[in-house]
């Protein structure tokens, strides 16, 4: 009976974040097609999207599999680079292959650093491995950092550190030029693909979480000792949260990296990750749609604070903490203290929030 | 239930809130020009839009470009002529996501000509919007050619890259400076690699020997390993195509090791003296390749230099230097236009229809601007500026040109 009322309760939920992602797209498609839309919010939508899988992807790992990981935007440059080689590689083909091709490899790689991060990482717990994943943030950020990749009629070349050694004829094109990133990116991204792509994460996100699969991540975070004395791997399925999370990252940054012509390695550091958890926590752990509300407010709400000019940054940071002051209100149980100590309480206690 | 309800709420609060800010959209554009006004005059008010870091790390330059451009928005203004400019700086933190945001922001109020965007990557980034878009774009100091590459409607100001790097191995080659040479750069940044690459294929053609190449990132703080590698590979010089903050600390810590080269710099170095706590002393006899010197005794120069001091309360740098010749470059590109076509009035002009007016004047052969950052500066077809290249030498705490 319990179970029943959990499974109509969890799916309920879930069409919710169908709803919202659809009247979302519909409200503002429309407003595009109409013209009835500013040109600032128009140029955000894309990024508005990408942001919204990166705390949702994000979420997966700090709210149903509980490790608490810094080291997000490592994995959407992973697929953000991939995604720019893969169109480059492409050349002429349509602009909607390239564009789910792009998305696809992109995912596929970033699934791969996911997996080979995660054998170390993975072996750590709390604080320690929230480190780590910070560190491997940097690491994919300084790697990228000396990367360059060219393409010519032979295929695509790659070196380290030095862009001479690419050793391609005089009619090829350096895709990824080191510290200089990708120029010339073509801007194949549109609003409805991005969508799409949201929708799709959202749909396998929770058919995750609502399965066999999903239920022995969550007790493993749980309790770890009780799930492993009934069988449960923690290390397989922590992995499997793990790069499943990674190659959404990865999708949303390929998407990302064809919504603008350029894109730097610098761009996906520390602070980015930082900002895709601040919308993770303040939509609540574990929660997809706080994850979704808050990651369109977060992105668009700078650029509505324009008019206080140089205070601008500082709005945006007393904002954010009245509204984390109001969302953590006693009323409102079950949102987070602060987020260490959430986590330790949630390991500690078991049992899911309310 | 409640966690339900308030995401209800706050889903609808988040559809309010933007379909509100969608409601005013597309003031810009219109009907069109008003076109010639038949006595030669330039006449009208041009919205003026700056895209730059005016907060965050690269702050500096945004604000230096920002201020330049407003006093010479204000000695416009204040001309008389009917003709005015608006002038709207928006932040970009220099990130490539936050300017085209400050970018489309610039939109909907009604921008008709760009003077950006200061820093290189956003400049890219920009480009391309602005290029589609066909709104006219000069950027004071983005020095990538990949700013301007396949763009016909971005112009730089500066020199791009290229001509910097080599035109610093042509400098040193040419006044017979060194023959052994080290180069410290920055591998973490756009401009510090762009520079240093064409710096090493232009010294390879010169003879010039690279006896040392070491890199540092954006958070380094000790550079003894760059600074000693320079000094056990007896380095005459010591090449350093990166900004002031890092260069300060590597001439500290040269002399700190007793290590005396001599030391280049490019535009980026500009601005060393006005580091707060930095021992001018450590730069006497730093060379560095710049468009523009303060202690220029020419009234244009003086002049700006003068009101400069006056509202900010400080030596302008470059980058301010930069912003100001901007905003006469356009005035300019429009001046003459307006007395060539019979007169122009600017207000409730397109975008797009001032676009087209200023690059055929940008590239037209006749024209040439006199700013502070160069006599005669004519533009290529593909926005590259001609200019001559300065240089100077820091002696007794300033620079003096050589």
């Amino acid at each position: 009976m319990n179970m029943i009322k959990n499974a109509s309760s969890a799916s309920k939920k879930a069409f919710l974040n169908y709803g919202i992602v659809i009247v979302f797209f519909i409200v503002f498609q429309t407003l595009v097609s109409t013209g009835n839309i500013t040109s600032a919010l128009k140029g955000q939508l894309i990024p508005i999207v990408c942001y919204m899988i990166m705390a949702v992807s994000l979420n997966l790992v700090v709210g149903i599999s509980g490790e608490l990981s810094l080291g997000h935007a490592g994995f959407m440059s992973v697929g953000a680079f991939t995604a720019v080689i893969v169109s480059s590689a492409m050349g002429d083909a349509a602009n909607p292959a390239k564009l789910v091709v792009s998305m696809i490899v992109g995912a596929g790689v970033a699934a791969i650093a996911g997996f080979l991060i995660g054998i170390p990482v993975l072996r750590l717990n709390g604080d320690y491995l929230a480190i780590v994943t910070l560190a491997f943030g940097e690491i994919i950020k300084n790697i990228l950092n000396c990367l360059y990749v060219g393409i010519d009629e032979k295929g695509v070349h790659f070196a380290f550190n030095n862009p001479d050694a690419l050793g391609m004829n005089p009619l090829g094109k350096v895709v990824i030029n080191g510290p200089m990133g990708a120029v010339g990116i073509s801007k194949i991204a549109t609003f409805p693909a991005a969508v799409i792509l949201l929708m799709i994460i959202l749909i396998v996100i929770q058919n995750l979480v609502n399965s066999r699969t999903g239920r022995a991540i969550m007790a493993i975070r749980d309790n770890r000792i009780a799930a492993e004395s009934m069988g449960l791997s923690p290390m397989k399925y922590k992995m499997l949260a793990f790069t499943v999370s990674a190659s959404m990252a990865g999708a949303a940054g390929a998407v990302y990296a064809l919504n603008y012509s350029t894109l730097v390695p610098k761009k996906f550091d520390f602070n980015t990750s930082i900002l895709v958890l601040v919308f993770v926590v303040l939509g609540g752990i574990g929660n997809m749609t706080g994850s979704l509300i808050a990651a369109g407010v977060l992105v668009v709400l700078p650029e509505l604070l324009r008019k206080f000019s140089d205070y601008r940054m500082l709005v945006y940071a007393i904002v954010l903490i009245l509204v984390m002051l109001v969302t953590n209100n006693e009323k409102l149980k079950g949102r987070i203290d602060t987020f260490f100590k959430k986590f330790r309480m949630n390991i500690a206690k078991g049992g899911r929030k309310k | 239930m409640k966690k339900k309800l308030l995401s209800l709420i706050m889903t609808g609060a988040l559809v309010m809130a933007m379909t509100a800010c969608g409601g005013n959209g597309n003031a810009a554009g219109g009907n069109g020009g008003s076109g010639s006004t038949g006595n030669g005059e330039l006449t009208g008010t041009l919205k003026l839009g700056v895209i730059g870091p005016l907060t965050g790390g690269a702050a500096i330059y945004g604000n230096a470009v920002a201020n330049g451009t407003q006093i010479a928005v204000d000695e416009i203004n204040a001309r008389g002529t009917g003709f005015t400019i608006e002038l709207n700086p928006q932040d970009d933190e220099h990130d490539a996501e936050k300017s085209v945001n400050a970018y489309h922001q610039l939109q909907d109020w009604g921008v008709q000509a760009i003077a950006g965007t200061v820093t290189t990557t956003p400049c890219i980034a920009v480009s391309a919007e602005a290029n589609s878009d066909r709104v006219f774009m000069l950027t004071p100091s983005a020095s990538a050619t990949s700013v301007t590459e396949g763009k016909d409607n971005v112009f730089q100001l500066c020199f791009a890259d290229p001509n910097q790097g080599s035109a610093s191995a042509q400098y040193i080659a040419d006044n017979n400076l060194a023959t052994k040479v080290a180069v410290i750069y920055n591998n973490a940044d756009a401009y510090s690699t762009g520079i240093y690459q064409t710096f090493k294929a232009k010294a390879a053609d010169l003879g010039l020997e690279i006896v040392s190449e070491t890199t540092f990132t954006d958070d380094t703080t000790d550079f003894s390993v760059q600074v000693g590698d320079a000094q056990s590979n007896g380095a005459e010089l010591v090449f350093l195509p990166i900004y002031y903050t890092p260069a300060s600390l590597i001439l500290q810590q040269a002399a700190s090791a007793g290590y005396s080269p001599k030391f280049f710099g490019v535009d980026g170095m500009d601005g060393i003296l006005t580091i707060e706590g930095f021992d001018t002393s450590l730069a006497e006899g730093v060379m560095l390749l710049t468009p523009f010197s303060a202690d220029a005794t020419d009234d244009l120069t003086a002049n700006f230099v003068k009101s400069y001091n006056d509202k900010y309360g400080e030596v302008p740098s470059q980058f301010a230097a930069d912003g100001y010749d901007c905003a006469y470059a356009i005035t300019a590109a429009l001046e003459f236009y307006a007395a060539k076509n019979g007169g122009l009035d600017v207000t409730g002009m397109t975008a797009e229809q001032l676009c087209d007016i200023l690059i055929k004047v940008f590239t037209d052969p006749d024209f040439s601007v006199d700013g502070v950052t160069g006599l005669g500066m004519r533009w290529t077809a593909n926005g590259e500026v001609n200019k001559d290249p300065k240089a100077v030498v820091i002696k007794n705490g300033v620079y003096v040109g050589m």
